[in-house]
C-alpha cells in the first residue's frame, strides 16, 4: 500500500478529470454512492450517446480499484476489476467515438460518445492500461514527458500557458452593434470628423433661418399691406437679403460638409478593405478551403463599397436630419409651445413604424446578400471549367443554374420590396395627416386670436421641411440595415482567428540546420482522421520520400510540416523547437515548396523567379535559373526574362513553368525543400529534365519529396511508405525490396508500366536524335 | 422465398462482423457501407473489409434473408450518426459561430456552428449541417418544419 502511495501520481488524489476539472454535481453524488472506500477515482469521462446513439448521458470512471460506467440512459451501474489481458482502446467513425473494453476471449462492452470528448476519452484509455499494468506489475509506467494541455492533450509549448488549439475555439457571436466597431477604423480621422460636424450645425442653423423669417414677412409686411398700410420697402428688402443671405451661407458650408466627410469616409472604407484583406492572407489553408472564391470577393469588394457609401452620404443625411429636427423643436417650442406639442404629436407613431418595418427588412437584405453571392457563385464555378461545360454540352444547363438563381434572387427581392413599398407612402402619408392637425389646431389658435397668422405661417415652413426630413430618415432604416449586413459580414472574416496562430511568445530560429521531427503526428479533418501517430527523424540534408497510394495521408503530411494546417494530436520539432512556437511567416522562410501544378502569377519571369525574394538581384535570378534548367527556354523566348506570363501561365508548358517554379524555391535557398509531386504532370522527358534541375535544388537540403513514379524517388535516402494516414515501413529502396512488403508490391504495381514508359522515352529520343541530324 | 446468398455473415465475440466468402476465405472486421446514405440509404450498400476495399455489393438491402439483414441493420445502426433535425427550439445568436438547441430523432442536444457554410444544401429540399466537431446533423425537408424552426433557419441561409 505505501508502495501505492509512493507511486500514484498526484492527481490521483484529487477527483479531476480529463474533461473539465470537476466531475459535474449530479454525477459526483451518484459516484459517490458507488465507491469503495479509500478508493480514488483517476480519470473520466462523460458519454453523451446510448447504445443505440440516441443523446443521453453517461459516465465513465477509472478508479485506483475498477472500471466503473454508467451507461448512458440507465441508471445501474457496471464495474470490471483490473485483471490480466483486459484491454480499453478507442476508435472513431464519422463523429462518434467508441470505447471498448475486450478481453483475451472478447469484447466485454462498448459505449459511444460524440467526437468532442474525444480526447477526454484518450486520456482515460491512457489512465486505465497505466493502472491496470501498475495492479499488475506493481510499476506505474511513467506519464507522458511532454506537458500536454488538461484539456486537449495537444503539448504546450515553452512559455505558453494556454494551448492554442483550444483557445481558438471561440464560439461567441460578434456583437449586434456591429457598425460601432468600425469605429476603430474611424479613430485616426477624427480631427476631419469633428470639423464636419461643426459644419454639420452650422449648417443646419442657416437652414432654419429662412423659415423663421417668414414670420416677420407675413406679420409685418403682408398681413399690414391687407390691411392698408402700404409696404416698407427697406424692410423686405432686408427680410429678403436675410434669405438670400442664409441660402449662400448654406450652400457654401454644405458644400465644405460635404466634401471633408466624402474624403474621410472613401479613406475609411479603404482602410477597410486593406486590413480585410491583410487579414485574410494570414488565415490558414483550413478557411480558404471552405469559402468560395466569389463569396470571398464580393465581401472585400462590394460590402466595404457599401459600408463606405453608407458613411459618406446616409450617415451624413441622417446626422443633419437628427439635428435638423432637434434645432426646429427648440425654435418651435419657443415661438409657441402649444403649438409645437401639437406639431411634434405624429413623431413617436412614425418612430414606432420605422422600428416595425426595421426588423422584417434586415432579415430580408440579409437574405437578399445570400443570394447576390449564390449569383456569383455559379459564376465563379461555370467561368473557370468552362471547357468541361462545353466537352459535355451542359451550356443548357448551366444557363438553367443561373436562371434558377436568378429567379431565387428576384423571389427574394420581391419579398423585401413588399414590405419596403409600403413603407414610403406609410410615412408621407402620416406627413399630410401632422400637417392637416397643424392647420386645424393653427386656425383654431387664430380664431382665438391667441397666435398671428405670421406663426402659423412659420410653423407650417418648418414642419414641411421637418417632415420630409421624417421622410428622409425612414431610409436610414433600411441603409443602416444594409450596412449592418455589411460590417457584420467584413468583420465575420476579420474576427476570424487563424487556425494557424501566431504564437504569443515566438522563439525565434536564426539558423535552421534543417533537422525535422515529427513526434506522434496526428490530424483530423473534420470527422475523418487523416493521419494517426506518426513519429520520423529527419537529419539534415538528408532526402525522405513519401511514398504510398493516394489518400494515404502523404500531402497532409507536407501539409502539416509548412504548417498550412495545425496538427491534431502531437507536435513537429524543428531543430527540437515546436513549429508552433516559430512565427508562421519566418518558419514558412527556411521551406522552398515545388508543387504538382506551378502556380505563375501575372508579371514577368523574372518577377516570378523572385517572387519569394523581390529584392533579387538579376545575376541572382539568372543563376537560380539556370541550375533549374530554365535558363536557355527562357532565353528562347521573345522577350527573355521580361517576357508576361499569363494568369496561370498559359503561354509555357507543364515543365517549362515546372522549372520556373524550380527556380523560384532555389532563390530563396531554403534548408528544406517540399517537392509535392513536382514531376507527376509531364511526360518521362520533361521529367528527365526537371529532375536534374531538382538534383542542383536538393543538394544539401533536408528534402521531402512526393512521387508517384517511385522511379523518381531511388535517389531518396530513406522511404517512408505510408498507408491509411500511418507509417507502415521505412528503410532504404533496397531494404524495402528485400524485405517484400508493403513497398515492394507497390513496386512491383508500377513495374510493368515502368517499363512501357522507359520503352515509350527511348523511342521519343530516337526521333528526336533523327530529327536532329535531318 | 429469398435465394440464399453465397456468403456468410457473422458477428464474432469481438462484436466485429465476420464475412465468409464463397471460396472460403474469411475477413474479419468488414463494415457495410451505404452508396447513397442520403437519397437512396436502402439501395446500393457494400461490404468492405478494414481497408476499405469491396467485398460483397448488395443492390438492396430487402433482398437479403431476415437474419442476415438484421445483422447488417444493427451493424449499420451503430455506424451511423446523423441525427435527423425534427425542430429547431432556439439558437444564441444569428451571428456566427451560434449555438444551436435542437430536437433530433436521437434526443435534444445543441451544437456549435462555426460559419454559415458549413449548412450545405443538398438536392432540394435537404440540408445538411456541419457543427464544430464534424458530426452531420440532416434536415430532410426544411419546408416542412415548423414556422419557429424556419425561420431561424432563413437567417442563416
Amino acid at each position: 500500500m505505501s508502495a501505492a502511495n509512493r507511486t500514484l501520481p498526484a492527481d490521483a488524489t484529487a477527483p479531476t478529470g480529463p474533461s473539465g476539472p470537476v466531475l459535474p454535481p449530479v454525477w459526483s453524488q451518484r459516484l459517490a454512492t458507488q465507491l469503495a472506500p479509500g478508493e480514488q477515482v483517476l480519470a473520466w469521462l462523460e458519454i453523451d450517446l446510448d447504445g443505440a446513439l440516441h443523446f443521453a448521458r453517461g459516465l465513465v470512471v477509472v478508479s485506483s480499484e475498477r472500471l466503473l460506467v454508467s451507461p448512458a440512459g440507465e441508471q445501474d451501474w457496471q464495474s470490471w476489476v483490473y485483471r490480466a489481458g483486459l484491454l480499453l482502446s478507442r476508435r472513431d467513425h464519422s463523429g462518434v467515438g467508441t470505447l471498448e473494453l475486450c478481453d483475451t476471449a472478447g469484447r466485454l462492452a462498448h459505449w459511444r460518445y460524440t467526437l468532442g470528448s474525444d480526447v477526454a476519452a484518450g486520456r482515460l484509455v491512457e489512465r486505465f492500461m497505466r493502472q491496470l499494468s501498475f495492479r499488475l506489475t506493481g510499476e506505474l509506467p511513467p506519464p507522458a514527458s511532454v506537458t500536454l494541455c488538461p484539456k486537449c492533450e495537444t503539448p504546450l509549448l515553452a512559455g505558453q500557458e494556454e494551448c492554442p488549439a483550444c483557445s481558438r475555439e471561440i464560439h461567441e457571436p460578434p456583437s449586434t452593434w456591429t457598425l460601432l466597431r468600425l469605429g476603430r477604423f474611424a479613430r485616426p480621422y477624427r480631427k476631419q470628423l469633428l470639423g464636419a460636424f461643426i459644419l454639420s450645425l452650422l449648417t443646419t442653423a442657416a437652414t432654419l433661418v429662412a423659415p423663421y423669417l417668414t414670420m416677420p414677412l407675413m406679420d409685418k409686411v403682408l398681413i399690414p399691406y391687407q390691411n392698408g398700410q402700404p409696404i416698407d420697402p427697406g424692410l423686405v428688402l432686408l427680410y429678403l437679403s436675410g434669405l438670400l443671405g442664409s441660402s449662400l451661407l448654406a450652400w457654401v458650408l454644405g458644400w465644405g460638409r460635404t466634401y471633408i466627410l466624402a474624403l474621410v469616409s472613401e479613406r475609411i472604407g479603404s482602410d477597410l478593405r486593406t486590413a480585410t484583406y491583410e487579414h485574410l492572407l494570414k488565415l490558414s489553408q483550413e478557411y480558404f478551403g471552405g469559402k468560395r472564391t466569389g463569396d470571398l470577393m464580393a465581401r472585400i469588394g462590394s460590402e466595404t463599397d457599401r459600408i463606405n457609401i453608407f458613411l459618406s452620404l446616409h450617415l451624413l443625411d441622417f446626422a443633419t436630419d437628427v439635428l435638423m429636427i432637434a434645432m426646429t423643436t427648440v425654435i418651435l417650442v419657443s415661438i409657441d409651445p402649444w403649438l409645437a406639442a401639437v406639431t411634434l404629436l405624429p413623431l413617436p407613431v412614425i418612430a414606432w413604424l420605422i422600428h416595425v418595418v426595421r426588423e422584417r427588412l434586415r432579415t430580408g437584405f440579409e437574405r437578399v446578400d445570400r443570394v447576390w453571392a449564390e449569383v456569383t457563385n455559379v459564376l465563379a464555378d461555370t467561368i473557370p471549367g468552362i471547357r468541361v461545360v462545353k466537352a459535355f454540352a451542359q451550356e443548357a444547363r448551366e444557363a438553367a443554374r443561373f436562371r434558377a438563381a436568378n429567379v431565387r434572387n428576384l423571389d427574394v427581392n420581391d419579398r423585401v420590396n413588399r414590405v419596403w413599398s409600403v413603407f414610403s407612402p406609410t410615412v408621407t402619408l402620416l406627413t399630410e395627416f401632422g400637417l392637416l392637425i397643424v392647420w386645424a389646431f393653427g386656425i383654431w389658435q387664430i380664431a382665438g386670436d391667441r397666435i398671428t397668422v405670421g406663426v402659423l405661417t412659420a410653423f407650417l415652413a418648418y414642419i414641411s421641411r421637418f417632415y420630409l426630413r421624417l421622410d428622409s430618415m425612414s431610409r436610414i432604416v433600411s441603409v443602416t440595415q444594409k450596412a449592418a449586413v455589411g460590417a457584420k459580414r467584413i468583420f465575420d472574416i476579420l474576427d476570424h482567428v487563424s487556425s494557424v496562430p501566431e504564437p504569443a511568445n515566438p522563439v525565434h530560429l536564426p539558423q535552421v540546420s534543417g533537422r525535422i521531427e515529427l513526434r506522434g503526428v496526428g490530424f483530423r479533418y473534420g470527422t475523418r482522421s487523416v493521419t494517426r501517430d506518426i513519429s520520423i527523424v529527419i537529419e539534415p540534408g538528408e532526402m525522405v520520400g513519401l511514398v504510398g497510394h493516394s489518400g494515404s495521408g502523404k500531402s497532409t503530411l507536407v501539409n502539416l510540416i509548412c504548417r498550412f494546417y495545425d496538427v491534431s494530436e502531437g507536435a513537429i520539432l524543428i531543430d527540437g523547437v515546436d513549429i508552433r512556437s516559430l512565427p508562421v511567416a519566418e518558419y514558412r522562410r527556411h521551406i522552398g515548396l515545388v508543387l504538382q501544378e506551378p502556380f505563375l502569377f501575372f508579371g514577368t519571369i523574372a518577377e516570378n523567379i523572385a517572387y519569394g525574394k523581390p529584392e533579387a538581384t538579376r545575376a541572382e535570378i539568372v543563376a537560380a535559373a539556370r541550375a533549374a534548367h530554365a535558363h536557355e527556354f527562357i532565353l528562347r523566348l521573345p522577350h527573355g526574362y521580361d517576357s508576361l506570363v499569363g494568369e496561370r501561365g498559359q503561354a509555357l508548358s507543364g515543365g517549362e513553368r515546372q522549372r520556373i517554379s524550380i527556380a523560384r524555391a532555389l532563390l530563396i535557398d531554403p534548408r528544406i525543400l517540399i517537392l509535392d509531386e513536382a514531376t507527376s504532370s509531364v511526360d518521362t522527358t520533361t521529367e528527365k529534365e526537371i529532375q536534374k534541375a531538382l538534383d542542383n535544388l536538393v543538394r544539401g537540403r533536408t528534402t521531402i519529396a512526393i512521387a508517384h513514379r517511385l522511379s523518381t524517388l531511388r535517389d531518396a535516402n530513406r522511404l517512408v511508405v505510408l498507408d491509411r494516414g500511418s507509417v507502415v515501413e521505412v528503410g532504404s529502396h533496397d531494404e524495402l525490396m528485400a524485405c517484400e512488403g508493403h513497398y515492394y508490391r507497390l513496386y512491383q504495381a508500377q513495374a510493368r508500366n515502368v517499363d512501357t514508359e522507359e520503352e515509350l522515352r527511348r523511342l521519343e529520343v530516337d526521333r528526336k536524335d533523327e530529327g536532329d541530324r535531318e | 422465398m429469398k435465394p440464399r446468398p453465397d456468403y456468410q455473415l457473422q458477428r464474432n465475440a469481438f462484436g466485429r462482423l465476420e464475412l465468409r466468402t464463397a471460396d472460403g476465405q474469411i475477413h474479419e472486421g468488414v463494415a457495410p457501407v451505404r452508396a447513397f446514405p442520403i437519397t437512396a440509404p436502402d439501395d446500393g450498400l457494400a461490404l468492405v473489409d478494414p481497408y476499405g476495399h469491396e467485398l460483397v455489393w448488395i443492390d438492396r438491402l430487402d433482398d437479403l434473408p431476415d437474419d442476415q439483414r438484421r445483422l447488417l441493420a444493427d451493424e449499420l445502426a451503430g455506424r451511423e450518426f446523423m441525427p435527423v433535425i425534427q425542430r429547431i427550439v432556439g439558437v444564441g445568436s444569428f451571428a456566427t459561430p451560434s449555438t444551436w438547441e435542437v430536437e433530433t430523432d436521437r434526443g435534444r442536444t445543441s451544437f456549435v456552428l462555426k460559419g454559415e457554410e458549413d449548412i450545405r444544401r443538398l438536392a432540394s429540399p435537404a440540408l445538411l449541417i456541419a457543427d464544430t466537431h464534424g458530426i452531420q446533423f440532416l434536415i430532410r425537408d426544411r419546408h416542412a418544419l415548423d414556422q419557429h424552426s424556419r425561420r431561424i433557419l432563413d437567417r442563416f441561409l
